[in-house]
């Protein structure tokens, strides 16, 4: 591959002023920059290797209840945080959805918000691609897009983004700090991802040089606890990508829905916030018909972007699902096959996690 | 007892040590675990890519992004300015070589690319090679070659490749087979179901990749290199290089996986070779993963056509099996799937019929169950379909139609133990609860359950190979071939027969292996390795005391002197009167009284003629196979999967268990899950990567149980060893496709079977 620096900065001050030079980097816990730079999709000049950072790998609960997670807890140590986990159980289903144990024990927060879209075109320096070179072209619009964007997109890029500990941030309404040398600044995890526009080369709305130091849940996400599940379909049920998942948490007030929170992955370039399909329940008694027609709102807008109308359907039927799921309430334990349709369901006691 | 695991040095040519045994017994048929295991788990066990000569160079191969075209400009110059690299090779200044890599290698090489011209054949076919001093370097001279190309349209499929009638498929078999009258028994049947089906391409993806370290020695070789038939490789290599044959060691201890792209010369490994002779220094050359794709052969795509004539009684009437096969625009091996109809149900007339479609596209080879896994596949499909025609059992239409003799030619089988393996697979899964309408049975969480059923052949081949066995003073044995183990387990199953035919314990037998200067071990393929080695082995052993037991028999003051070779037994290192066991002789004494240092026997194995025309030799098998689907989502897990298989002799139910499961998981991993999936615009294969080509992960993979049914058949050969390396694979495919519909209602006849194909119907 391609030489480059390696820098490995002491202090936080020192890591943004040298991100700041152009041709530089993040490296955290590389599952995917340094696959990136393998292939040749990436190609910095200089690596700034955050991970001896001090002060930046704990789990912090704040007066107020919310929580702050620090950008280099590694995402299987967020996921089986007893406390974390039983506050915001979907977010840690999520985590435990995606890649691998050895992934999961070496990406971070931080990295896992900053994961670059899997499109096969992205990654392949021989094809065209508007996100890795602006104004090149889009190769995965007539080529194999099963698994490309049904919601957001352009000509200019049919990308998804594949994270799944998104999903259920986006849900709960995550902040994400920031800091450069210019100071610190918070973001709405719902505005950290862009969609491509015409722009699809600018993938997110930091600034040159800054780092996300932080994730921030408020304290009421945790109010969901007790209705909060993620569901993924995925070709095989471990180290696999969404083909499409969903995130959904509800408070039931009477015997009706008092709050709702429904984001869908891998359908847009970012998580996908469903806004009206969450008002269109709340006020009304949960019902299976109330879900479906949530189902349609979050769909409303999607098209085909290629050969996967099939993941419009499948989009509606996840929301419809994991909308029931979050009824049913969360299990008492995870899951043995997190985020899986064949997760035992907490009212069934077969005796078996999983069939 | 415990296991004692103080190691014992078995071969200081490899450093190769196993740990001592648990001793069950005789050797033979024992559940013995592998003997390298240790090493393996340990990493102490070395496979090529660990050697490190002194002075060792690294080559990258420089591969093309398209498919078809010439290479019209490589950046040579900026690619040897950086530091470190050494040299760039590429048709300009290749070394030249002895054989044409445009004519084939016999006898089962293909036409290789080693830099011959400029012109792309494939992607990823080499168009250059970078050594370096570093691994680095090599590969950041790569990059910076920046090839130009002159590209052509690509031919990537049925509408733009090549169709041209198949005179020969797979290795050597014939295209075309016909039996009886298939229009008279189409015709004539009560009715005719037909479907086409198709498989995609797949690629080997074994743990290791295609490796090779070579070390030239004025005009003599060393190469270390996973390889499945070392002696025939070393052979073409010395072709290659203009060199006698005796002049090339392969040395191969352990294989990362193998399935049938390691047994088979390809373009890389000669570079690698090459480029340590050019430069006269050793020099290293790993492929990476996505280099896999392309110049290490592949299962190549299918599209197959059944027809199926059946009667009022649910027996055949006719069979008709088509099948399209990818190959590439400049070799042949065309996938001879229809031939899987060749080898299980009787019918009265039968045509299978294969062509080729060239594409650009490297060319395809032998992968595990080569024709049999993707012709049984929809075979099994297009039986389930006819079943259902006849409203009739899955398995009692297989049993209506079980061919008692071999389909066409009426010969009569070697053996076969099929009835019993329906038996007991549908037993022990429970089959005879089934109902035979699709889409009813749902278990208690509300998941769709369906159980499908498949027959599962495979050939019984044995090929040539020889071995050695030295009896030594102290009663110890060395027993020597130059076998394979690509992590079947010949290190432990092999040295098993090696012991038993010397009347030794496994631990006091020291088995050489996985080097291409030891006695000829054959071809580790074709499911055959231990039929063949082994035989060869047992035979070696045997050899070894009837001159032992010449020597002690012959010898006045011996106990067993006048016993004569009727009347001895071998057994615990010593020969017993056969009338009489208490009058004996150690091995050790026998030899020290003939004042021998050692004796030495050989063995070879080879089919007897005789046999091979007599009978048709297979072994068979029956997957049952539980699939659950989320009636809304559609999503499949395969729930439990039971295998019956009757494979002959088996040497160690261990290690055949685990081959069995091997091929079962294989099994679940071609219904649902894996497929190259190549831009249909350029050819270039998208998910070129373990994360994007999907196999298995241990939660795919349910409860299973393979069951091991009895079979005995000394035509095979002497120790009636059939083999079971690939069929697990045959009859899982279709069982899990045919248990998707009775789930669903929904025929799939196209593999991978995905969410949208259940979905949109639904």
């Amino acid at each position: 591959m391609k030489p480059f620096d390696y820098i490995r900065p002491a202090t936080l001050a020192e890591a943004v002023t040298e991100a700041a030079r152009p041709g530089s980097a993040y490296l955290a816990g590389g599952t995917n920059m340094l696959d990136l730079m393998k292939v040749g999709a990436a190609a910095p000049e200089r690596l700034v290797d955050i991970t001896r950072l001090p002060g930046l790998d704990a789990v912090e609960w704040l007066p107020d209840g919310g929580v702050r997670i620090g950008a280099l807890v590694r995402n299987s140590d967020l996921a089986y945080d007893a406390r974390f986990a039983a506050s915001f159980p979907m977010v840690a289903e999520a985590l435990l959805s995606g890649a691998s144990a050895q992934l999961r024990n070496a990406a971070t927060v931080g990295g896992n918000l900053m994961q670059r879209t899997r499109c096969a075109y992205f990654q392949d320096p021989a094809s065209a691609c508007n996100r890795r070179e602006s104004g090149s072209g889009c190769d995965a619009r007539d080529g194999e897009n099963r698994m490309h964007a049904v919601l957001g997109f352009t000509e200019h890029c049919i990308a998804v983004h594949a994270s799944d500990f998104c999903v259920p941030l986006v849900a709960l309404g995550a902040e994400v700090e920031v800091e450069s040398s210019d100071g610190k600044r918070t973001i709405p995890i719902d505005e950290l991802h862009l969609l491509p526009g015409d722009t699809p080369q600018m993938e997110t709305a930091l600034r040159r040089g800054e780092l996300i130091t932080g994730v921030k849940l408020p304290a009421g996400a945790a109010a969901f606890s007790g209705h909060a599940r993620y569901l993924k379909l995925r070709e095989r049920t471990s180290y696999a990508f969404a083909v499409v998942s969903a995130a959904a948490a509800l408070q039931i007030e009477d015997g009706r829905i008092a709050e709702a929170r429904i984001a869908l992955g891998g359908v847009a370039a970012k998580p996908w916030r469903a806004a009206e399909a969450e008002a269109s329940l709340v006020g009304i008694e949960p019902s299976q018909p109330a879900f479906a027609r949530a189902g349609e709102i979050a769909l409303a807008s999607a098209h085909p972007s290629g050969a996967n109308a099939f993941k419009i359907e499948l989009a509606r039927r996840i929301v419809t699902r994991v909308l029931t799921r979050a009824l049913e309430g969360t299990p008492e334990r995870m899951p043995a096959l997190p985020g899986s349709p064949f997760a035992a369901r907490p009212d069934k006691t077969s005796g078996v996690a999983h069939v | 007892m415990s296991e004692q695991m103080s190691p014992e040095r078995m071969s200081p040519e490899t450093q190769t040590t196993f740990p001592r045994h648990v001793r069950h017994g005789s050797n033979s048929g024992q559940p013995v675990s592998r003997r390298d295991g240790r090493l393996k788990v340990t990493g102490a066990a070395t496979y090529a890519a660990d050697n490190h000569p002194e002075g060792l160079l690294h080559a990258v191969i420089a591969t093309s992004t398209i498919a078809r075209g010439r290479v019209r400009s490589l950046d040579v110059e900026a690619a040897k300015a950086h530091p470190g690299v050494v040299e760039v090779i590429t048709p300009a200044n290749r070394m030249p070589l002895h054989h044409d890599p445009n004519e084939k290698m016999p006898p089962f090489g293909f036409r290789v690319e080693v830099l011959q011209d400029d012109t792309v054949r494939y992607v990823n076919q080499p168009i250059a090679v970078v050594v370096a001093e570093t691994l680095e370097a090599a590969t950041e001279g790569v990059r910076l070659l920046a090839p130009r190309y002159e590209e052509e349209d690509a031919r990537t499929g049925l509408d733009n490749g090549l169709r041209h009638e198949a005179q020969s498929v797979g290795v050597g078999a014939p295209g075309t087979v016909s039996f009886g009258d298939l229009d008279a028994g189409l015709k004539g049947a009560a009715r005719v179901t037909e479907g086409d089906y198709s498989t995609p391409p797949q690629y080997h993806n074994a743990m290791e990749p295609h490796a090779v370290v070579a070390e030239w020695d004025g005009d003599t070789v060393t190469i270390d290199m996973p390889n499945q038939a070392l002696r025939m490789s070393a052979a073409s290599y010395a072709a290659y290089f203009g060199i006698p044959a005796e002049n090339v060691l392969i040395r191969s201890p352990f294989l990362g996986g193998g399935f049938g792209s390691k047994a088979i010369l390809n373009g890389p490994q000669i570079l690698g070779i090459l480029a340590a002779r050019q430069l006269g220094r050793p020099v290293k050359l790993v492929l990476t993963r996505a280099q896999m794709y392309g110049p290490v052969g592949h299962r190549g795509r299918t599209w197959q056509k059944l027809r199926l004539g059946t009667g009022d009684d649910g027996k055949l009437t006719a069979l008709h099996h088509h099948s399209i096969g990818a190959t590439s625009s400049f070799d042949d091996f065309v996938e001879p799937a229809a031939n899987a109809s060749l080898m299980l149900y009787e019918s009265p007339a039968i045509r299978v019929e294969h062509e080729g479609l060239r594409l650009d596209i490297g060319t395809p080879g032998p992968m595990r169950a080569p024709g049999e896994a993707s012709g049984s596949a929809s075979l099994e499909i297009a039986m389930d379909e006819a079943a259902e025609a006849c409203g009739m059992d899955p398995l009692a239409f297989r049993l209506a139609n079980y061919a008692e003799t071999q389909p066409g030619t009426g010969k009569p089988f070697s053996s076969k133990a099929l009835r019993e393996c329906y038996e007991q697979g549908a037993a022990a899964f429970g089959w005879a609860g089934r109902p035979l309408e699709a889409g009813t049975m749902r278990d208690e969480n509300g998941f769709l359950v369906g159980w499908g059923m498949g027959t599962a052949v495979f050939p019984c081949p044995q090929f040539p190979a020889e071995a050695r066995a030295t009896l030594r003073a102290d009663g110890t044995a060395l027993v020597e071939t130059g076998g394979a183990d690509m992590g079947q387990g010949a290190w432990t199953a092999l040295a098993q027969l090696a012991a038993e035919s010397l009347g030794l314990d496994l631990d006091k037998v020291e088995f050489h292996s996985g080097r291409s200067d030891l006695p000829d071990g054959g071809v580790a393929g074709g499911s055959g390795h231990t039929a063949s080695a082994g035989q060869a082995l047992s035979n070696a052993g045997g050899d070894v005391i009837a001159r032992l037991t010449e020597l002690a028999t012959g010898d006045p003051d011996s106990p067993l002197f006048g016993a004569g070779n009727i009347g001895v037994v071998a057994a615990e290192g010593r020969l017993h009167r056969r009338d009489d066991e208490t009058r004996s002789q150690s091995y050790a004494d026998i030899l020290a009284r003939a004042g021998q240092k050692e004796l030495v026997g050989t063995g070879k194995s080879g089919r007897d003629p005789a046999s091979a025309e007599a009978f048709a030799m297979h072994s068979h098998g029956a997957v049952f196979a539980e699939v659950k689907i989320d009636p809304n989502l559609m999503q499949v897990r395969v729930s439990r999967l039971v295998g019956a298989f009757a494979a002959g002799r088996i040497i160690n139910p261990k290690l055949v268990r685990s081959q069995y499961y091997g091929g079962m998981i294989w099994g679940i991993s071609f219904a649902l899950q894996e497929e190259a999936v190549a831009d249909r615009r350029t050819g270039r294969i998208m998910n070129a990567d373990l994360a994007e080509y999907h196999v298995p992960v241990n939660a795919d993979v349910p409860r299973m149980e393979a069951i091991l049914v009895p079979e005995e058949d000394p035509r095979v050969s002497p120790l009636g060893i059939k083999g079971v390396g690939e069929i697990g694979v045959t009859g899982t495919v279709g069982a899990i496709a045919n248990a998707v519909w009775h789930a669903t209602g929904i025929r799939v006849r196209n593999y991978p079977i995905r969410i949208e194909d259940l979905l949109r119907r639904r």
